[in-house]
């Protein structure tokens, strides 16, 4: 046990969320020659292949179920295709379409409700993170940290006076509030941080162009912006996906009105109703996926750095 | 002329706050909105951009205005109503005192939904992040990193509507003897075990069976931020465990596991509050029946379904509180690990 190091405290103190800064030489060979050694237990390619398959085996179920025949469904197990293999595209057809559950209506809620619920709250919180990063005014210190604290509140403090005002104004039941609502939730987090990554830009730039004479207006839009699109990108992804999952919200808002409520609320419905429904079920759930699955796999990279910046360098 | 404007005034009303299904009316009102916003900040910012005329605290006004003022309106001062409101009876005319709390606290039915919702909260950031931290470290540096990791990344970008009918068909149950749809039953069959529904398991056991989903979708956001801090530490460090002759489990409890801690704790903490706020999955599971409803779920219920908004708002503000120890624990632990820098 004498050789047993104690982790040194230097390592205790490595910033997790920034990843390898460029190692001082080639670290692609560095690294390539540890991973020789890495992995090197069957133990550990066997626990990864375990896991790996109970995470993407419930997800496959879903997707093949959705494809096949209903007869089939409520017949046999969804493993059974790869025996018997029969299709059909029947299931999004009557999802989509049919009378009973309409979804192509509901997609078209979802994207209404989403592009806004998205825009809004990052143009704002922008705005508000530019202030809190490179304007000094009284209380700012006070103001950011109230901001910041605000990330902790449940949403659901806020939903019942939040309803009985809009109904007050007579705006309940339409997008109106399911937009206002979503910018609202999201500004503590956005702003949190786009000031994150607005305090990383080296002050030189900013002042750089006050010497030249540039307004407020000016810098954030031609030096602040450009830099900080793949920042933006990160949150817009957050944001979307949170929008579009979302239930809590939409389902209070909207009262669960067909003219106003997305995807979630109606697929939520038909759990509840059409449970045995197989067929119906796992393909409207795969229509609500769809979109949030597509994007995230585009911009996934984004995602992470989003993630990193959230939730390890606060 | 007076009769004129009414007219348009309500034409305009009529057609914002439009409430009809006409999806192209729908998609033109999202754009007029966006261009609303859009027009809105920019004479915000056209305003605040005149540097010689306009007193400092009218351009920081400008900036960080909108989203404060949104932020009282929409959070700080309705969070205060139902503190409020939380003291009040169901309909809110008039005080009861702590009557809300208490009844969340004695009654029985309550009782329940605590018990479970202290389940939800302990198991899955437990779970996830040990699994989350397994799956980084044995994929860490291998060949297939990148697919492996997206495998488990994925059903963060599930919803959680869509996770919990992904997992009703593995739970998916028929009577025995008739061919099995749900997997789970299918394997259990196989080998020789009687076929059940989970969430009909006697309570407490059917809410583990719902906790296996919250599991399934926050081990992803484990395994990357914990897979980024292994990332984090220096080779050097790893090169002389290396020399001292750790290797496999030596060097996950020596090196890795005390180097990635901060991240850890936040890690932990994060889930732990997502988890507090779930509704979604016992909504769609089981509709909070069978005794596995949790806080989120009833204040859910209460407040916009038996209409008791009194104790709808007691329960928010129960939310709140059991947030309050869990954010204590990170900033002290961020504070030790500052320290130790």
């Amino acid at each position: 046990m004498t050789t047993t190091p104690l982790p040194p405290q230097g390592i205790a103190a490595a910033e997790p969320g920034e990843i390898t800064g460029p190692a001082p030489e080639s670290p692609a060979r560095r690294r390539a020659r540890l991973a020789t050694t890495k992995l090197s237990s069957p133990w550990a390619s066997l626990t990864a292949i375990v896991l790996a398959v109970l995470w993407t085996t419930p997800s496959l179920g879903l997707l093949v179920t959705s494809f096949r025949p209903s007869g089939d469904v409520s017949d046999t197990g969804w493993w059974h295709v790869f025996a018997n293999p029969s299709l059909t595209l029947e299931n999004y057809d009557q999802a989509l379409f049919g009378g009973s559950t309409n979804l192509i209506n509901y997609f078209v809620n979802s994207l209404v409700i989403t592009l806004p619920a998205v825009l809004i709250p990052i143009s704002i919180s922008l705005l508000a993170a530019y202030g809190f990063a490179w304007i000094d005014f009284k209380g700012r210190n006070f103001l950011f940290v109230a901001v910041f604290a605000l990330q902790v509140v449940p949403l659901q403090i806020a939903l019942i006076p939040l309803l009985s005002q809009y109904v007050d104004w007579g705006i309940n039941q339409t997008f109106w509030t399911v937009w206002l609502s979503h910018t609202i939730f999201a500004l503590p987090l956005a702003i949190f941080l786009l000031h994150n990554f607005m305090k990383d830009i080296p002050p030189s730039l900013v002042e750089a162009a006050r010497v030249d004479g540039a307004g407020h207006v000016k810098i954030f839009f031609q030096v602040l912006l450009p830099i900080l699109t793949p920042a933006i990108a990160s949150f817009a992804i957050f944001q979307f996906l949170w929008v579009w999952n979302d239930l809590l919200v939409s389902l209070t808002m909207t009262g669960a009105r067909a003219e106003v409520a997305p995807l979630t609320v109606r697929v939520a419905e038909m759990a509840g109703t059409r449970g045995g429904q197989w067929h119906i079920l796992t393909a409207g759930a795969f229509i609500s996926m769809v979109v949030p699955v597509v994007v995230f796999l585009f911009l996934q990279r984004y995602f992470v750095r989003g993630l990193l910046a959230g939730s390890v360098k606060g | 002329m007076g009769e004129y404007f009414e007219w348009l005034f309500g034409a305009i009303r009529d057609y914002v706050f439009y409430r009809g299904d006409d999806a192209g009316h729908k998609l033109i009102l999202m754009l007029i909105a966006i261009a609303l916003f859009v027009v809105v900040m920019g004479a915000i910012l056209w305003l605040v951009d005149k540097p010689k005329r306009i007193p400092g605290w009218v351009v920081a006004a400008g900036f960080v205005g909108p989203a404060l003022l949104a932020l009282a309106f929409g959070l700080v001062y309705p969070a205060l109503l139902t503190i409020n409101g939380s003291f009040k009876n169901g309909n809110g005319s008039e005080y009861i005192g702590l009557e809300n709390y208490e009844l969340a606290f004695t009654n029985p039915a309550f009782q329940a939904v605590l018990r479970n919702t202290a389940l939800w909260v302990l198991l899955v950031p437990l779970l996830s992040t040990f699994i989350g931290l397994v799956y980084a470290v044995v994929v860490d540096r291998t060949r297939f990193e990148r697919f492996a990791k997206t495998l488990m990344f994925m059903p963060m970008a599930i919803s959680m509507v869509g996770a919990s009918i992904i997992w009703r068909l593995v739970y998916d149950a028929r009577q025995s003897g008739d061919d099995q749809t749900g997997l789970m039953n299918q394997l259990l069959v196989l080998v020789g075990i009687e076929p059940f529904d989970p969430r009909l398991e006697t309570p407490p056991i059917n809410t583990l069976y719902l906790i296996v989903v919250m599991i399934w979708i926050q081990t992803g956001f484990a395994m990357t931020v914990l897979s980024a801090a292994i990332k984090a530490i220096p080779d050097d460090i790893i090169e002389a465990a290396k020399l001292d002759g750790l290797s496999g489990l030596g060097m996950f409890r020596y090196i890795t596991v005390p180097s990635i801690r901060p991240a850890l704790v936040v890690v932990l903490t994060t889930i732990a509050m997502g988890t507090l706020k779930v509704f979604d999955i016992v909504r769609t599971m089981t509709g909070g029946q069978f005794e596995t409803s949790v806080v989120a779920n009833e204040f859910y219920v209460q407040a916009f379904r038996q209409n008791n908004q009194g104790l709808g708002a007691a329960l928010a503000v129960l939310l709140f509180v059991i947030v309050i120890p869990i954010i204590i624990y990170n900033v002290r632990q961020m504070r030790l690990s500052e320290a130790i820098r």
